[in-house]
């Protein structure tokens, strides 16, 4: 199965596979990553760079934990809600998790759609995309809430544990947080551009002036999986430890 | 700018010819119901993740599962939700080879951690001990 590449000619010339075709793309006089566009490779080296900042992070929690002498705070008690009289441990979070997964699944759909020169299919999904996304960072709101007025967590000392817990916590879903937040922003300005025909009609960007193509809807993909992909590593390390 | 892209693409610049059936080059085009499995796949792994949790398993059991869940949940996102499954390997190797570096940080981290741990212990002495030794030697505690 060889992938055609298109040269400048307009004819496709056959790229050679396995690891002779890294070789042969990484040395090739042109681009290193074929058949794939520029703005989607970058969105991967951003992510890339997003991975390590996340990674730090988490590793950092990891040290902090493992190097503190006062006990940890359950995660499990911490997190559960009271629903209809009975507690029900890390509810909240799992609930959490679904919808995250849920948009995933959306956001999937509108960027097949979106290849599908299907207009108001990919804005439908786009927009149930950025509506989970919303309800996700809206619940983030309420936990975040309930832990510092009714459980008194605070970034440098909780009455439950460890001191860094707090800091922790604050630390790794807020900058998470704000991620889903920059997502839902982008998620709507996506929709909007989509549904006015920016992309079927190659009008040019407000910001960079770049000809408008169904491409920025899974470079635009690709930053809501990785959300949705850090939180799965939050979601192991954070709550369920 | 404009006259590099028209370079690299000549699909791009050509609407016509790039709806034409030219989408595998451009574009990640899959049947939808791989989407449908991994997503039903991924409910059911978070409901497994949060299983453990519910039914208070612990120890390495706990974490063993935890970590099993975990990569696979990942590995499911990056595979066929962000299409990697489908890459060429310069782009997957490029993105994927680079965080196993973060591995060397894991280690050193939690080296560092045992250590700090050790010291704290050590130094910030738990007060249990006191006692016993004060017992044996002559009063040293009472001058602190």
């Amino acid at each position: 199965m060889t992938e055609p590449a298109l040269a400048s000619t307009g004819q496709a010339v056959p790229l050679a596979e396995g690891l002779q075709g890294i070789v042969a793309d990484w040395s090739s006089d042109q681009r290193a990553f074929k058949n794939v566009p520029w703005g989607k490779a970058m969105m991967w080296i951003f992510l890339l760079s997003d991975t390590f900042i996340f990674s730090s992070f988490l590793i950092s929690y990891m040290t902090v934990r493992i190097s503190t002498t006062v006990p940890w705070p359950n995660p499990s008690e911490v997190f559960a809600l009271t629903i209809g009289g009975k507690s029900i441990p890390l509810i909240l979070i799992a609930i959490m998790t679904f919808i995250l997964i849920s948009s995933s699944g959306t956001m999937v759909l509108a960027v097949n759609y979106g290849y599908r020169r299907d207009r108001v299919k990919t804005f439908i999904f786009l927009l149930l995309t950025a509506a989970l996304g919303a309800t996700f960072v809206g619940m983030q709101a309420f936990e975040w809430t309930k832990l510092i007025v009714e459980e008194g967590v605070r970034p440098w000392a909780n009455p439950m544990g460890a001191a860094q817990f707090g800091s922790s916590f604050f630390m790794i879903t807020g900058f998470h947080g704000t991620h889903v937040t920059i997502g839902v922003i982008f998620l709507i300005i996506v929709a909007i551009k989509v549904l006015r025909g920016d992309l079927d009609n190659q009008r040019p960007g407000f910001l960079t002036g770049r000809k408008g193509s169904y491409e920025i809807v899974e470079t635009m993909g690709l930053y809501w999986h990785f959300v949705d992909l850090v939180w799965v590593f939050i979601f192991a390390v954070f709550y369920l430890w | 700018m404009e006259h590099a892209e028209g370079q690299k693409h000549p699909a791009a610049a050509q609407p016509h010819a790039a709806a034409a059936g030219q989408h595998h080059v451009e574009g990640q085009q899959h049947p939808l119901g791989i989407y449908f499995k991994i997503w039903g796949l991924l409910f059911v792994l978070s409901t497994a993740s949060y299983l453990v949790d519910y039914f208070h398993f612990q120890g390495y059991l706990r974490w063993t599962l935890i970590i099993i869940f975990m990569l696979l949940k990942a590995g499911l996102i990056v595979a066929v939700f962000m299409h990697m499954l489908w890459e060429r390997l310069a782009l997957l190797y490029a993105i994927l080879v680079p965080p196993l570096l973060l591995l060397v940080l894991l280690w050193i981290g939690a080296v560092e951690a045992d250590y700090t741990f050790f010291t704290r212990g050590t130094f910030f002495g738990p007060a249990p001990e006191m006692p016993v030794h004060g017992a044996a030697s002559p009063a040293p505690v009472k001058h602190k």
